[in-house]
């Protein structure tokens, strides 16, 4: 069994009057320990595709199994717990709390997750993406690949069955992208960490295993990278 | 999410935004602060005036004269002078009037007091030796008027404590021979000085034996072969006789004064007056706190002002904290914690700022002659506590709801 399974995946929204069909029937598998690209053009869908498989939204039609679990028919309470439990974000804009130190946001998911011993857990979570000296310091006191690193700890922290990283190296220069990859290799090979990475740098999505191309709410393209991204 | 992380989450957030946390609480503190004072000034005036009024002694009727009316027209109360000396005498009959303690006759008039240089008009009132303990008029110096003084028709007077010091200004007035209406009058005493009263100020008059006062001192009128006076204090057993005693006093000034349709009398209790002037008293703590309320109400919505602006604000804080698993009622919960927190400790401090500002305003008021204690209440602070906490949650629920609803992806998104 695959740990995502997607069937005849659609998502519709109103934009003012006119009905968007973000999403036209996407099927696909993704198996545990997979390091996975989403790539496509503005508007074909992709970030829509993310925040379904992040659990942040509800597909209009199909089915969405997350670890055997048909996600498709939860209530917000047992989304937000899956979130919790099984997925780790990273965005491009880092979404860390402002005026909270790099630990206490690293500690944020475990707060929710009602976890006693939250402090030891985020500091090696912090240690795991080299940032133990940085723990007490603030967002605005921390570069952007800092910044990243933590939000990467804090992905971390629960354990979470799949990494969902939105445009991660978006907002960085290549020395801190290439740091922030670096990390997400080391996840992938020494944890054996799925990632789910959403790109539209050929660069990036070249390093993962498997790239799948979107376009017009469609999958144009699903395959081993070095065959998609010639 | 648990309550003790609730409350470190909205601390946390309460103390990153420091002026803006204070500056709502402001309305708060204000709200409470007035709610608070102006209560315990408004129980102040209440425990001013029943203090003063008791201070006259305790179980207390008066028994005034009835009015009078001549063809058809009836005169103010008091006006016509149907109370005598022997109507006072008679109340004093353990027989039928089994509930009387003591009598106090008093026959009022205002005269020329003169000592060498100083001269003044004030309020002579005729006395017996009853009037010392059933008026509570303790002497401070000297001795008070002695039925000798009343039989003997002595010139004697005993000084309340304002004319004492008017006319002798310092001096020992004891012995010291004053004129009252041209009258050689020894002064036996001075009165303790007690501020002024719901019926006058007593330390602005002078006390002399009744019958010093009928035979010398005023030109009082007979009534049914009685020498007329002004009022009687009688003093009754306890609290519970009132009815009792004024029946009892009712019938035999009715069998004297041969009544046939109404009463020529007037019998006012002690109590009745208390129970009117706290009453009064009771209206203006009510109408006060009234006031004070609508600004804690207004309190209220700078809090929930606020917090609308605090979750607009703070929309993506929201959305991060939905995406790492914070559901519903952990958002509801960390909203609705702070606007309670705010409210509390607003409260709180503005219970402090309240006692002080009662306290200020207790030492400089003055009510009758007296300073106000403004007394701070136990239920005033819980009412203002419970008041607060409660505005918190009226007010916090509304953002708190409308922050709990965002949907995250939106919140997430939001710049």
């Amino acid at each position: 069994m695959a740990l995502i399974e997607v069937q005849d995946l659609t998502k519709k929204y109103m934009m003012g009057e006119v009905e968007v069909r973000a999403l036209r029937g996407v099927s696909l598998d993704i198996q545990e320990g997979e390091m996975v690209a989403i790539m496509g053009p503005s508007g074909s869908g992709k970030s829509t595709l993310m925040n379904v498989l992040g659990c942040l939204d509800q597909p209009t039609a199909g089915t969405y199994r997350l670890d055997g679990v048909d996600v498709s028919s939860l209530d917000d309470d047992a989304l937000a717990r899956i979130r919790n439990q099984k997925i780790g974000f990273v965005f491009q804009t880092f979404n860390l709390l402002p005026r909270t130190s790099a630990l206490a946001n690293v500690e944020l998911p475990m707060v929710y997750a009602g976890r006693s011993n939250g402090k030891q857990r985020a500091l090696d979570a912090l240690a795991a993406v080299g940032l133990s000296e940085r723990a007490h310091h603030e967002p605005t006191q921390l570069s952007g690949g800092e910044q990243q690193r933590v939000a990467i700890a804090r992905a971390l922290v629960n354990e979470p069955s799949i990494i969902l990283a939105d445009e991660p190296t978006g907002n960085l220069d290549s020395k801190a992208g290439a740091e922030i990859m670096a990390i997400f290799h080391q996840l992938h090979r020494d944890r054996g960490q799925t990632v789910i990475m959403v790109t539209h740098d050929p660069e990036i999505a070249d390093q993962a295993q498997r790239i799948i191309r979107l376009h017009d709410g469609r999958i144009e393209n699903d395959g081993p990278a070095q065959e998609v991204s010639a | 999410m648990n309550l003790r992380e609730s409350l470190r989450t909205a601390l946390t957030s309460l103390f990153s935004n420091r002026l803006r946390s204070f500056l709502t609480m402001l309305g708060i503190i204000i709200g409470v602060a007035a709610v608070i004072s102006l209560m315990s000034i408004g129980k102040g005036v209440e425990t001013s005036i029943t203090d003063r009024l008791t201070s006259m002694g305790t179980n207390l009727l008066f028994i005034s004269p009835g009015a009078t009316s001549q063809s058809g027209v009836r005169g103010a109360q008091g006006s016509a002078s149907t109370l005598t000396y022997e109507d006072a005498l008679a109340l004093e009959d353990p027989v039928l009037a089994p509930s009387v303690v003591a009598v106090a006759p008093e026959a009022n008039t205002f005269g020329q007091v003169v000592y060498s240089g100083n001269n003044i008009n004030t309020r002579v009132v005729g006395v017996t030796p009853e009037y010392e303990y059933v008026r509570n008029m303790p002497v401070a110096e000297g001795s008070f008027i002695t039925s000798q003084n009343i039989s003997a028709r002595s010139n004697v007077a005993v000084l309340g404590a304002d004319v004492a010091a008017a006319l002798f200004e310092g001096e020992d007035p004891i012995d010291k021979s004053i004129r009252i209406n041209n009258v050689n009058v020894r002064v036996i005493g001075v009165l303790e000085a007690k501020g002024g009263t719901a019926f006058g100020l007593t330390d602005d008059q002078i006390l002399v034996p009744l019958t010093t006062m009928q035979a010398r001192l005023s030109s009082a009128g007979q009534f049914r072969g009685g020498s007329s006076i002004t009022q009687i204090s009688v003093q009754i057993v306890n609290a519970k006789a009132k009815d009792q005693a004024i029946a009892e006093i009712s019938a035999i000034l009715r069998d004297r004064h041969s009544v046939l349709y109404e009463d020529d009398f007037t019998i006012t209790s002690q109590e009745d007056v208390i129970e009117a002037s706290t009453e009064i008293a009771g209206i203006l703590t009510v109408f006060l706190g009234g006031i004070a309320a609508i600004s804690l109400l207004v309190g209220g919505i700078g809090i929930m002002n606020i917090m609308l602006v605090s979750v607009t604000e703070r929309t993506r804080e929201i959305g991060i904290r939905k995406a790492v698993g914070a559901r519903k009622r952990d958002i509801l919960a960390q909203f609705l914690t702070e606007a309670t927190l705010l409210s509390l400790t607003g409260g709180i401090v503005g219970i402090l700022v309240g006692v002080g500002i009662s306290r200020l305003i207790g030492g400089v008021s003055v009510f009758g002659g007296n300073e106000i204690r403004a007394v701070v209440g136990a239920d005033s602070v819980l009412l203002a506590t419970l008041f607060s906490i409660a505005v918190g949650l009226f007010f916090g629920i509304f953002p708190a709801q409308r922050a709990a609803d965002l949907r995250p992806i939106e919140a997430l998104r939001y710049e």
